[in-house]
């Protein structure tokens, strides 16, 4: 059965996080992702929704379901209109994962999906796309 | 009609909709390959209906019907896509998938030559448009069907992979997971979860990890096999890696993979040994046995 | 407000973590662990995570701070439960919760426990407090 989904959620509260993480959850499973895999799909869009909340200043998640014949799954793509990122780079190594700073959890959401793309300008905001398939 | 004409075909589908419904269920349901054990005659009946309006709505962005990959033919891609799949999972073969295109050509042909009755140059244009059409929309749905019947086989594979690697207990709280054979990454993934789903279930607090078996490990299973032990971790449990031989252990330091953090012994006894003692457990030799 | 219930079991403390925690809910936990162990002057927290589908670099952070907090008042923190798709996605976001014991379940956290606390009081030199 194929799930038809095209949602865009704010994310304005840390209650909105949680929102994020249900609807991203009931979209993997829908999907027939595996349990490792919705996991790793939802805690990815966890930390990027966090990250939109507390560093973009609130922003929007959008959640579509992937149908075609090579994907069936699901992309999330997060967006703010806070500080942007200085050094995207800077931003995704490994040593931003124990910290508490600024991209923390940008590697680790990227390792966690199949796909990641991220684009960012300072003083006009973030955009950061993840998604992930069977 | 020349090439870059519009196709009076959508047009005539509309106009002969129910009639060429129901010639096209008659076909369906006379032929062979029907199977009416795994397909109601309502639900075929409902899909034949959508593709048709699927067709009338390509052709509408398409008027020639020529390129049915184009974006005007997604949506009907991906409705045969779904139903091929479907099909392949419900144990359909390629031909009785097939068929549900194919049926349709002679209740088209004979349509069209009603409608076109007196117009033989166009009666045979739009017949070569519509064979062309059905041809390749067969040939989508037939490739459609094949990977559908290989998803069936790489689930089926999985489970058998799950009961071909048992994890065994070897005494309380200790287990042992011999692996056998060449690992590639997918079935490394399958086995090592689960062994974790294993030691939840069991409540073991250390697990062997056997790789005497197993030939060769490149970087990506010798990864999977650090992951897993770090998962373990992570859990509560400790891993011990046993049966290294010489030629992985070069492979392995060649690749640069650090083992430093995890324990590893030569063999499986050596490291039932040491998951013996970490779990307190002594065996001592009984004085008299009678 | 609503609160994550914590229970007191002889010299430890126990939480069980049941809903899918926002941000604040995780807050009220850490101050209310660290003003339970200091009230109940515990030996020890076992953080029950076995109902959590989902643990990301913020909760780990909070797993974290409720140890060090916990160690500074000369209690022990063992986390038990965790799932195994969790610890699978934690290892490949590179979270490693240094300084948190885990255990597979609450009896085996608990047993972790009460090594620990012997141990601690071994070189400690002190007996009963």
């Amino acid at each position: 059965m194929v799930t038809v989904k095209d949602e865009t959620m704010p994310i304005r509260t840390s209650e909105d996080v949680v929102r994020v993480r249900q609807a991203a959850r009931e979209l993997a499973m829908a999907q027939g992702l595996s349990l490792v895999d919705q996991t790793k799909i939802v805690t990815a869009a966890s930390e990027l929704a966090r990250n939109t909340l507390d560093h973009g200043g609130g922003g929007t998640v959008r959640i579509e379901a992937l149908n075609s014949e090579a994907r069936r799954g699901l992309r999330l793509t997060f967006e703010d209109h806070g500080p942007g990122i200085q050094d995207i780079n800077l931003a995704l190594t490994d040593g931003y994962t124990t910290g508490a700073g600024l991209g923390l959890g940008l590697s680790g959401a990227k390792r966690l999906s199949n796909e990641f793309e991220i684009f960012s300008r300072v003083g006009e905001g973030t955009r950061v796309m993840i998604a992930r398939w069977r | 009609m020349n090439q870059k004409g519009k196709s009076r075909i959508p047009e005539l589908i509309s106009k002969r909709e129910s009639d060429l419904l129901a010639d096209w269920m008659r076909e369906q349901m006379a032929a062979t390959t029907l199977r009416g054990d795994l397909m109601k005659e309502s639900e075929l009946r409902e899909q034949s209906r959508q593709f048709l309006n699927l067709m009338i709505r390509a052709a509408s962005q398409q008027p020639n019907m020529d390129n049915i990959n184009a974006p005007a033919w997604e949506e009907t891609r991906e409705f045969l896509s779904g139903i091929s799949r479907s099909r392949a999972h419900q144990g359909f073969s390629p031909t009785e998938t097939a068929t549900f295109i194919f049926s349709l050509k002679q209740p088209l042909f004979s349509m069209l030559r009603q409608e076109l009755e007196g117009d033989s140059k166009r009666l045979a244009d739009e017949m070569w448009v519509a064979t062309a059409l059905l041809d390749k929309l067969g040939l989508f749905t037939a490739e459609a069907y094949q990977r559908g019947r290989e998803e069936v086989i790489g689930r089926q594979q999985q489970e058998l992979l799950e009961l071909s690697t048992p994890v065994v207990v070897l005494w309380e709280g200790i287990l042992a997971l011999p692996l056998i054979g060449t690992l590639d990454s997918a079935r490394t993934q399958v086995v090592m979860e689960s062994l974790l789903q294993k030691i939840v279930e069991t409540g073991a607090g250390i697990a062997i990890i056997d790789i005497t078996g197993v030939p060769t490990v490149d970087t990506l299973v010798a990864q999977h096999l650090l992951k897993t032990v770090a998962a373990a971790r992570l859990m509560g449990a400790d891993c011990i890696i046993s049966g290294i031989r010489p030629q992985i252990a070069q492979t392995i330091v060649h690749l640069g993979v650090n083992l430093a953090d995890v324990i590893t012994k030569s063999t499986l006894a050596d490291a039932f040994a040491i998951a013996l003692r970490r779990s307190r457990l002594v065996i001592t030799r009984a004085e008299n046995l009678s | 407000m609503e609160r994550i219930p914590i229970l007191k079991m002889g010299d430890f403390l126990l939480v069980t973590i049941q809903v899918d925690m926002h941000d604040r809910l995780a807050l009220t936990l850490q101050d209310d662990l660290t003003e339970g162990i200091a009230k109940t002057r515990a030996r020890g927290v076992l953080i029950d995570i076995s109902s959590l589908e989902i643990v990301d670099s913020f909760i780990g952070r909070m797993l974290g701070h409720i140890a060090a907090m916990a160690r500074v008042l000369d209690a022990e923190t063992v986390v038990v439960g965790m799932r195994p798709a969790v610890a699978i996605t934690l290892v490949e976001l590179g979270l490693s919760l240094p300084g948190v014991r885990t255990a597979l379940n609450v009896e085996q956290g608990m047993s972790l426990l009460q090594l620990a606390r012997a141990e601690q009081e071994n070189v400690n030199g002190y007996g009963e407090r």
